[in-house]
């Protein structure tokens, strides 16, 4: 297994440029402002972003003012990779070659609607970063189940038994394309995400950077609890912290640490929010041995 | 340089000439031939864009769409259900007023599938908030795309330039190539009032209130409202954009002096037939036999459909006994759409003309001019006794 992880930030020697505004429209203990702010901090001042609908376009702020000090393409909610893939053209005919462009789109905007355009992106090897932060809904538009919204969890539109289907493995179905970068991250690990990030912008080709944003509102559970709630996540081995380099998996930061470690019960983190409500104790036990058996999966490659 | 080719390669032609940056498309028959044109001329190095196959329409768009909001000159092509894919993007690239130029190769549209010609693709999309040109011909066509980002740019609206599939996209008709140098004299490089840039970072199409509201320092910026508006404005402003644009071609190039309508023995009519596209050039030849039988009748072809050139249209056809409106789109469950704006056009003039409306070739139906002949004979010979309502040509059922 390839251990190519660049130094670590810290707290210490985060950038201090803010490139978020301090006060934005998200709602209080919002996972996606977390990551937000230390992933543009990562990307830095010498980036174009872009943005389709979904509670980030609500963040940036109503025109004429705006929470972010980058320049942001605003697009339509299929359109995302495409938009990035103009920026790219518009770039290389303008032979500018240190720009950096970075999409940012929610779970509805990456693994739902704007899938087609993605993949094609990564087919055609652009070489941009795309940022995923999945709040496991369409929040947006009033917490509407996604693709990646997980089994059992109640969302407006699977209101009382819960969602039927699994969660969408949307960062195996990008890493299928064999682009260069596939991780994910957590907004409970701000700082690994920074560096996973900054590890990307090192890279020539389609970087795709899933990231798991606990939504206070959408979820269930009060706006104190959001890094709680995405570290139990991880601990209970139910979302887990990896870095596909070059078609080589490894599991990062706080998930590796938990490789022949015990990791905590899932029901522990259902327990946490309202939306999993519906999950029965037999669904659970359910859950618990699919996840054993994928933690079984890792302990024998590790 | 007069040489003989597909209208699909003067279309690719004048892209070349215009010096775009960036092209995205996706294939769609009868627009196919213009994109493997185009990427022949990026692939050999004749051009220099960079060429981006998408996976869709509504891909292709968007990537003009965020390449011309950085600044660069863009261009895309479809027909049919490709423009209607991109229905959305459409309005996208309106509203957010980028100089984006397509071409419609003009399409019937499913269901039931046709690949053959008719304008409902075109005409569905009227609304979008797009210029809209069309083409009679070969030399129009690689004319009209370079008129059209001059057009573009001037007044920041995108532009529609359409011509009509296989009539004109497959067949090979003689026209001038005009020289790099009078082309670089004609259209100046596309230098945007702003672009994406991290230097200057904005916030592009942002969530915009129903009302005006102050930025940061007081100052007051306009509301949804006020930037639909602006569009509107921009639209109206483009029709005398287009007739100075007109003008200076036909300094540099020797072509143009129609630059809404193009007249054909319509001097002395009592009797105008009016469309869009080739058909016009159609109607010529049945203008001329109906003039022989002393039958005093023209034909006008609209080049400018969208923004309607209202004034140009009441001042050609207001002193008629009769316009006969000849159109191969329907505004289903009422009227033809160039018929409906004729009528609203001509309301206000004093003397108001009988107008006809013929609906015909859809779905590629083959239009022959005993057809025309006879439909236009009953027009002016007896104006009265066709009613307000859509005559069918070439029904067979
Ligand atoms: C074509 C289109 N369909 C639907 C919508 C409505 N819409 C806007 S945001 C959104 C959900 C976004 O969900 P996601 O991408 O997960 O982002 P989130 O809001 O959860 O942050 C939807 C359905 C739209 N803007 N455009
Ligand atoms: S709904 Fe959720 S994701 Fe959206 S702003 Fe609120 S907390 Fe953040
Ligand atoms: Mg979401």
């Amino acid at each position: 297994m390839t251990t190519t992880s660049a130094a670590k930030t810290t707290i210490l020697n985060l950038p201090e440029d803010e490139l978020v505004h301090p006060g934005n429209r998200a709602c209080a203990g919002c996972g996606l402002s977390i990551i937000y702010r230390i992933g543009l901090k990562a990307l830095g001042r010498d980036t174009i972003l872009v943005v389709p609908p979904s509670c980030l376009t609500v963040l940036q702020g109503l025109y004429p003012i705006a929470a972010t000090q980058l320049p942001c393409l605003n697009v339509t909610f299929a359109s995302t990779a495409a938009g990035a893939t103009g920026i790219l053209g518009a770039m290389r005919a303008k032979k500018n070659e240190t720009t950096t462009v970075a999409a940012w789109a929610g779970d509805g905007g990456t693994s739902d609607i704007g899938l087609q355009a993605l993949s094609g992106a990564c087919e055609r090897g652009e070489n941009f970063i795309f940022i995923c932060y999945d709040n496991e809904a369409y929040m947006n538009t009033g917490v509407q189940r996604s693709g990646t919204t997980p089994q059992g969890v109640i969302t407006t539109t699977t209101p009382f038994s819960g969602k039927a289907q699994r969660k969408k493995d949307v960062p195996s179905i990008i890493a299928a394309h064999g682009i260069p970068y596939v991780a994910t991250a957590s907004a409970a690990y701000p700082l690994d995400f920074f560096d996973k990030i900054t590890k990307a912008k090192t890279m020539k080709g389609p970087k795709y950077i899933h990231v798991h944003t606990p939504c206070p509102s959408g979820w269930g559970f009060h706006s104190r609890f959001t890094v709680k709630i995405g570290a139990l996540a991880v601990e209970t081995g139910l979302f887990d912290l990896y870095e596909i380099e070059n078609q080589k998996f490894r599991l990062t930061g706080a998930s590796e640490k938990l490789i022949g470690k015990k990791r905590k019960p899932v029901k522990e983190y259902f327990k946490t929010q309202s939306r999993f409500k519906a999950l029965t104790d037999d669904q659970m036990a359910d859950i618990q041995k699919e996840i054993d058996a994928k933690w079984e999966g890792y302990q024998q490659v590790a | 340089m007069h040489i003989i080719e597909s209208g699909n390669v003067a279309a690719a032609s004048g892209v070349k000439l215009a010096k775009v940056q960036v092209i995205a498309a996706y294939p769609i028959t009868p627009q196919t031939p213009l994109t493997e044109k185009l990427s022949e001329f990026v692939d050999s190095g004749e051009m220099d864009a960079q060429y981006i196959p998408v996976e869709s329409e509504h891909s292709a768009l968007a990537v003009c769409i965020a390449a011309s909001s950085a600044g660069t000159r863009a261009f895309t092509a479809t027909s049919a259900n490709g423009l209607l894919y991109m229905h959305e993007q459409l309005q996208w690239a309106a509203g957010a007023r980028l100089p984006i130029v397509m071409c419609v190769v003009n399409r019937g549209i499913g269901a039931p599938w046709t690949v053959w010609n008719d304008h409902q693709d075109s005409i569905s999309q009227r609304d979008t908030g797009w210029i809209q040109l069309y083409c009679c011909d070969h030399q129009q066509i690689i004319d009209t795309v370079l008129q059209a980002f001059y057009l573009a740019e001037t007044v920041s609206v995108p532009v529609m330039v359409c011509y009509d599939g296989y009539i004109l996209s497959h067949t090979y008709m003689p026209f001038d190539i005009p020289e790099q140098t009078d082309v670089d004299r004609f259209l100046p490089p596309f230098s945007p009032a702003y672009a994406l840039d991290p230097k200057q970072p904005a916030n592009l199409n942002t969530v915009t209130l129903p009302d005006v509201r102050p930025d940061v320092r007081g100052d007051v910026a306009p509301g949804y409202m006020e930037i639909r508006h602006n569009l509107h404005m921009d639209m109206r402003a483009a029709i005398t954009v287009a007739a100075d644009i007109d003008r200076k071609f036909e300094d540099i190039f020797g072509r143009g002096g129609n630059p809404f309508i193009e007249p054909y023995r319509c001097d002395d009519a009592d009797f105008v037939a009016i469309c869009l596209g080739s058909l016009s050039y159609h109607l010529r030849d049945v203008v001329d036999i109906l003039r022989e039988e002393g039958i005093p009748v023209g034909v006008m072809g609209l080049r400018l459909y969208r923004p309607f050139p209202n004034q140009a249209v009441r001042n050609a056809l207001s002193s008629r006994k009769a316009v006969i409106v000849f159109e191969k789109a329907l505004s289903y469950g009422n009227q033809g759409a160039l018929y409906g704006d004729i009528k609203s056009a001509l309301y206000t003039a004093d003397n108001r003309p009988i107008v006809h409306n013929y609906i015909l070739g859809l779905g590629g139906r083959e239009i022959k001019t005993h057809h025309l002949e006879k439909a236009l004979r009953e027009s002016c010979t007896a104006p009265d006794a066709i009613g307000d309502t859509p005559v069918w040509i070439g029904l067979k059922m």
